[in-house]
C-alpha cells in the first residue's frame, strides 16, 4: 500500500516547517511541496541581513538537499493555479497535476499596498522576497532620498535596509500617530523615534498620503494635509494581506478582510485542506508572526499523525532589535488605570523607556514595554506567563536590585515552572532545556540547539537558554560546600565565630571540637590566622601550624633560604638606618633589592643567620615588616605636601600612621595600602586593599582594589573625609574583612563575592546596617593594643632560637645544600 | 652510638633528643651526609621519618613542612613548604598526583631519644 500523499502549497518558513514537524513526527506521508518562488525556504525574518552581508545562502532554512534526503518533492517557480477539491487534485502553472490526500496551505501573505494614485510608478517597491530586495537595491544605487510608507515592525524593518543601503536621506511615514502602534504606546514611540533620528531617520507621523508624484517615475509624496516630500525611491511596507486567493477560487470559506478561516485543528471549510501561518485566519485573528505560524504548522502535523493538539491563541509578546534599538512588547502592554497600575521608567539620556502593568493587587505583572534596553524582557515575559508572584517592590523588575547588587540572572530562571515555554519560536519548555541538560551531557547553546532545537528561531531566548544551562549543570555539578578542608565542615567566618563564641586559643582544642582527623597544610594555617586575628597571640607560640614564612618568620625562597624584610613605614628610612641595613647585608652576604612596596628586602639568608640578623637590625631601631605573613605589607606613599609643589596634604606621616596602626595584624589574605598627597596619585592608592587620595577637603578613601594577576581598580567608600573618619572607616572596614572572608581571598575578590557588592558595604561600614561597628572597632583596637614585634620576641628568647638551627642534631652546621651563583656584583639562588 | 636489630638487620641510629623536635611538627638531622626530617606526631603519639628532600625542586625542606592526615583512615602526610605537594609519611608516595617517592625510615624512641633505623 503506497504512503497517503501531503501536498503542501508554499515554500516559505511556515511551509518548510511543517515538513520539518511532519517528518520528525513520522514517515508515514508521501511530502510534495509547492513553491512560488525561485529559491527554497528562506528566513524572512531577517531579511534586511541580506544588506548587511548575509547571502540568499545565508537565509536559507536548509539546504537544498534537506528535501531529497527526507524524501520530499519540492517543485520551485511553480505556483499552483487551482486545486479540484472533488477530485483531491492541485494543477500547477507549469502543468503538473497531482492527487493528494491532504493539503496543507501555506501561502502566506503579500505586502499590502494601499490604494494609492501612483503606486505602479517606477521607483516604489514593496518589502517582501529577496526579489523585491534586490530590486531594491539596483534602484537605490541612483537615489539620494528614499522614504519607507509605514512605521510598524516591518516598516522599520525595511527602513533599515534603507539605510544599509547607504541612502543619504531616509524618512518614515506613519498614518497613525505612533511607530509600531500595534507594539508600543506613545511615550514608547517618541523614544524610540528619538533614537531613530539619532541613527539618521526622519520620522513622519499622522501622514496620510493622497497620492505619489512623478511623471513614471517616483519625484515626491503628496500628503493630505498639502505637504509634499520629495523622494527619489518609496518602500512600501505598510501591512500585509494573507494570500487566500487560491482558496477563494477553490471555495472555501475565507473571512470578509480577508484569510482562510481555520479551526482550532487548523482546518479549513474542507476538513482535508489545511491553512497554516500568515493565510490563516483563526478566530477572527491573521497571525504575522513566525512564532504562531510554526505552531500552526505543528498543530496540523500532529493531526496527521494522530497526535492530540490544537491552537490556542498565541502570545503575540515579542522583541526585536530595530536599527539597533531593543523594542520588546509583551502580554498586555496596553492596559491602562484604572484596570492596572503602570510603573513606567524614562531615560531620555540613554534612550531607554520601560513600562510594565501590574495587577491592582500588586501581585502580578500583566505585561508591558521595553524601548532600548529589552534584557528583562525574557524574565518578565515569564513572569506574566507562568503568573510568578512579584516581589514587594516591583520596580525592581525594571530597574534592577538597586544597591549594587550583581543581577543573579540564572537564580531567576531556575525558579521558573518545568512547563514554562522558553523558546516560543520552537515551543521548547524549561523541562526539555533542563532534560536535555541532564540526561544528555547537553552543556552548550550550540549543542542545545541542536538537541532541542531551542533558540534556533528568532534567538531572543538564547541568553535565557544559556542561563538554563548553567543553572542546571551548577544544581548538578559536584556542589562544592564552602568548607575549610576535609577536616572542618565550616566556612571560616563559622569558625570564627566558634572560636571567638569559645574563646579557644589552640589548633588541636579547635580540632577535637570542630574538626576531625589530624588537620593538614590547609586547615591549620587558616586556624593560625584566625587566631590570630582573634587574639593576637605570639604567633612562634604554635610554630607548626604556621605556613612555612610564618613559622620561620621570613619569606623561604629557591635554595631554601630567606628573606628579610624590615619594615620601613610609609617608605620613610634616616640614613642611618639605611647605613645598617647594608651593614647587615654585607656582614650575611646578602642580595639587596627595593621591594614595589618602597622596602628593601634581603634575600638569601640561612635559617640558622635569621635570628642573629634579626638581632642586629632590631639594635639599630628596626621592626619586623611580617612580609611573611598574611598581614599589612606596606603603606605606600608618595612625598606628599612637605616636598612636593602639588601636594594638598601630608601623604607620608598619614602612611606612617597608618601603616604603625594596622602592623603585625593578621588576616585572611595580604594587605596593601597607599596614601597619596593629589590626585596625581603618585602612590597608587587605587591599586590597594586600601588607598587614600587627598582631596582639597580632606580624604577620598578607595577600598578593595588589587594588583597583581587581576588588576582591580579599589573603589570609593567615603569622600573627603578627615583623618579621624578615615581611620575609623578603615578600623571598621579591615575588621569586617578579617571577620567575614575566606581564606586566602584578598579584598577585591572578597567584595566581588559580596552580595550587594560595594553599596552593601558602605551600609555595614557608613551607616552600621549590620549594628556591628562599635564591636568591629573594639575588636582591631584590641589587636592593635596587644601588637608585639615577633621577631623581637624570638631574638630575646633562646628556646625560640634554636629553632631556626638547620640541623637539631649540629645546631653550628648550616645547610650545605645552600648554594649561590654570582650575579651583577650580589648573589642569586641556584637555579632548581 | 648504633646498635643493630639482629632479626631484621636494620641499624638504629640515635638521631637526636625528643625534645627537639616540635610537638605535631619535624627538624632536620644530619646522618652522615644524609638530612633526614624526623617527625614528632604527638597527636597521634607515632614518630616518622623521611628524607629531608622534596623530590618536586629538589629542595631540602620537607622537616619543615607541615604535617596532617587524610582520607578516611587518617593516612598520616607531610606538606612540602614549597609548593604542597603532599607526601605519605608511612610509604613516601606523592600523594598530590605526581609519581614522585620518598625515602621513609623507621624510628623508634626510648628514654627520651630518637633512634632511625636504617636499613
Amino acid at each position: 500500500m503506497s504512503k497517503p500523499t501531503v501536498i503542501v502549497i508554499g515554500n516559505g518558513m511556515v511551509g518548510y516547517k511543517f515538513c520539518e514537524k511532519l517528518i520528525s513526527r513520522s514517515n508515514a506521508y508521501n511530502i510534495i511541496v509547492f513553491g512560488e518562488e525561485p529559491r527554497h525556504a528562506y528566513d524572512r525574518v531577517h531579511l534586511s541581513e541580506y544588506f548587511s552581508g548575509k547571502s540568499a545562502d545565508d537565509l536559507s532554512m536548509s539546504t537544498l538537499s534537506w528535501y531529497t534526503d527526507n524524501d520530499i518533492t519540492l517543485f520551485l517557480n511553480d505556483p499552483i493555479q487551482d486545486i479540484n477539491r472533488v477530485q483531491k487534485t492541485v494543477h500547477s502553472s507549469k502543468g503538473i497535476t497531482l492527487g493528494y490526500d491532504y493539503l496543507v496551505l501555506a501561502t502566506g501573505s503579500s505586502a499590502f499596498v494601499p490604494d494609492i494614485p501612483g503606486v505602479e510608478k517606477e521607483g516604489v517597491f514593496v518589502y517582501r522576497t529577496i526579489e523585491d530586495l534586490e530590486l531594491i537595491k539596483t534602484y537605490a544605487a541612483n537615489a539620494k532620498v528614499g522614504a519607507v510608507m509605514g512605521g510598524g515592525l516591518l516598516g522599520l524593518e525595511a527602513a533599515k535596509a534603507v539605510l544599509d543601503l547607504g541612502i543619504p536621506q531616509a524618512h518614515v511615514i506613519e498614518f497613525a500617530p505612533r511607530l509600531m502602534p500595534r507594539q508600543i504606546d506613545s511615550m514608547g514611540s517618541s523614544m524610540l523615534q528619538s533614537k531613530l533620528k539619532s541613527l539618521g531617520l526622519n520620522i513622519l507621523l499622522n501622514k496620510s498620503t493622497q497620492c505619489i508624484t512623478g511623471d513614471h517615475k517616483i519625484t515626491g509624496l503628496q500628503f493630505n494635509d498639502d505637504s509634499v516630500l520629495p523622494v527619489d525611491m518609496l518602500v512600501i511596507s505598510a501591512g500585509i494581506r494573507p494570500r487566500d486567493e487560491l482558496a477563494k477560487l477553490a471555495g472555501l470559506h475565507v473571512g470578509t478582510r480577508g484569510g482562510i478561516v481555520v479551526n482550532e485543528k487548523m482546518q479549513t471549510s474542507d476538513e482535508h485542506i489545511f491553512a497554516i501561518g500568515e493565510c490563516a485566519l483563526f478566530d477572527g485573528m491573521i497571525y504575522g508572526l513566525v512564532a504562531p505560524g510554526y505552531e500552526m504548522a505543528d498543530v496540523v502535523a500532529a493531526y496527521l499523525t494522530e497526535a492530540d493538539k490544537s491552537f490556542k491563541s498565541f502570545d503575540m509578546s515579542t522583541k526585536l532589535k530595530l536599527i539597533g534599538v531593543d523594542v520588546a512588547s509583551f502580554g498586555d502592554a496596553f492596559i491602562t488605570e484604572p484596570d492596572c497600575r503602570t510603573i513606567i521608567f524614562e531615560d531620555t539620556h540613554k534612550g531607554v523607556y520601560k513600562r510594565i502593568n501590574i495587577s491592582t493587587d500588586g501581585k502580578y505583572l500583566l505585561g508591558g514595554i521595553l524601548i532600548g534596553d529589552a534584557d528583562a524582557y525574557n524574565m518578565l515575559l515569564q513572569t506574566v506567563n507562568n503568573k510568578l508572584v512579584l516581589p514587594p517592590s516591583p520596580e525592581d523588575l525594571l530597574l534592577g536590585a538597586r544597591g549594587g547588587a550583581e543581577s543573579d540572572g540564572g537564580a531567576g530562571v531556575m525558579s521558573l515552572p518545568d512547563d514554562a515555554l522558553i523558546c516560543s519560536c520552537e515551543a521548547v519548555t524549561k523541562g526539555a532545556i533542563c532534560d536535555a541538560v541532564n540526561n544528555q551531557d547537553i552543556t552548550t547553546v550550540d549543542g542545545m540547539k541542536k538537541c532541542t532545537k531551542a533558540g534556533t528561531g528568532c534567538g531572543g531566548c538564547v541568553p535565557m537558554v544559556k542561563d538554563l544551562i548553567t543553572g542546571t549543570m551548577k544544581a548538578n555539578g559536584l556542589y562544592v560546600k564552602n568548607v575549610i578542608c576535609e577536616h572542618f565542615d565550616h566556612s571560616r567566618q563559622e569558625l570564627l565565630d566558634l572560636i571567638r563564641i569559645n574563646k579557644i586559643k589552640h589548633y588541636d582544642e579547635v580540632l577535637d571540637h570542630y574538626g576531625r582527623g589530624d588537620g593538614c597544610e590547609v586547615c591549620k594555617p587558616v586556624v593560625a590566622s584566625i587566631l590570630s586575628g582573634l587574639w593576637n597571640d605570639l604567633i612562634v607560640k604554635q610554630d607548626v601550624i604556621q605556613d612555612s614564612n610564618d613559622r620561620y618568620l621570613a619569606n623561604i625562597q629557591k635554595g631554601g633560604t630567606y628573606s628579610v624584610v624590615p619594615r620601613i613605614p610609609g617608605g620613610e628610612i634616616t640614613p642611618d638606618k639605611l647605613i645598617v641595613i647594608g651593614q647587615v647585608a654585607k656582614k650575611y652576604n646578602l642580595y639587596t633589592k627595593i621591594t614595589g612596596g618602597q622596602r628593601i628586602d634581603l634575600f638569601g639568608a640561612h635559617m640558622n643567620d635569621l635570628p642573629q640578623i634579626w638581632e642586629e637590625l632590631i639594635d639599630a631601631g628596626f621592626e619586623s615588616g611580617h612580609a611573611y605573613g598574611k598581614s599589612l605589607r606596606t603603606v605606600k606613599s608618595c612625598v606628599g605636601s612637605t616636598w612636593c609643589r602639588f601636594g594638598l596634604h601630608d601623604s607620608v606621616s598619614f602612611a606612617i600612621e597608618i601603616e604603625e596602626r594596622y602592623k603585625g595584624i593578621r588576616s585572611p589574605h595580604k594587605l596593601k595600602g597607599g596614601v597619596s598627597g593629589c590626585i596625581r596619585e603618585c602612590a597608587e592608592a587605587q591599586a590597594k586593599d586600601f588607598g587614600i587620595i587627598a582631596t582639597e577637603k580632606g580624604w577620598n578613601l578607595y577600598v578593595c582594589g588589587n594588583g597583581g594577576s587581576k588588576p582591580q581598580h579599589a573603589q570609593l567608600l567615603a569622600a573627603d573625609i578627615d583623618s579621624e573618619t578615615c581611620i575609623k572607616y578603615l578600623d571598621r572596614f579591615l575588621m569586617f574583612y578579617i571577620k567575614t572572608a575566606d581564606p586566602l581571598t584578598r579584598t577585591a575578590t572578597w567584595l566581588n563575592k559580596m552580595d550587594g557588592g560595594m553599596s552593601y558595604l558602605k551600609n555595614v561600614v557608613i551607616n552600621d546596617s549590620l549594628g556591628i561597628n562599635q564591636q568591629l572597632e573594639e575588636d582591631i583596637q584590641g589587636l592593635i593594643d596587644t601588637y608585639h614585634c615577633e621577631w623581637k620576641e624570638v631574638v630575646e628568647n633562646p628556646e625560640l632560637r634554636k629553632r631556626f638551627n638547620h640541623f637539631v642534631n649540629a645546631p653550628e652546621e648550616k645547610d650545605p645544600n645552600v648554594q649561590f651563583a654570582p650575579m651583577r656584583d650580589q648573589i642569586k639562588a641556584r637555579e632548581w | 652510638m648504633a646498635t643493630t636489630d639482629t632479626l631484621t638487620n636494620t641499624q638504629w641510629v640515635m638521631a637526636c633528643f625528643t625534645d627537639d623536635i616540635p610537638d605535631n611538627g619535624g627538624a632536620c638531622v644530619k646522618l652522615g651526609d644524609e638530612q633526614i626530617a624526623i617527625f614528632n606526631f604527638k597527636r597521634r603519639d607515632e614518630w616518622f621519618a623521611t628524607q629531608n628532600l622534596c623530590p618536586h625542586k629538589q629542595q631540602m625542606v620537607l622537616s619543615r613542612g607541615m604535617i596532617g592526615s587524610t582520607g578516611d583512615d587518617c593516612d598520616p602526610k607531610v606538606a612540602c613548604p614549597f609548593h604542597k605537594k603532599t607526601f605519605s609519611l608511612l610509604t613516601g608516595e606523592c600523594l598530590s598526583g605526581d609519581d614522585y617517592q620518598i625515602k621513609t625510615y623507621p624510628v623508634k624512641v626510648t628514654e627520651g631519644k630518637v633512634y632511625i633505623g636504617i636499613a
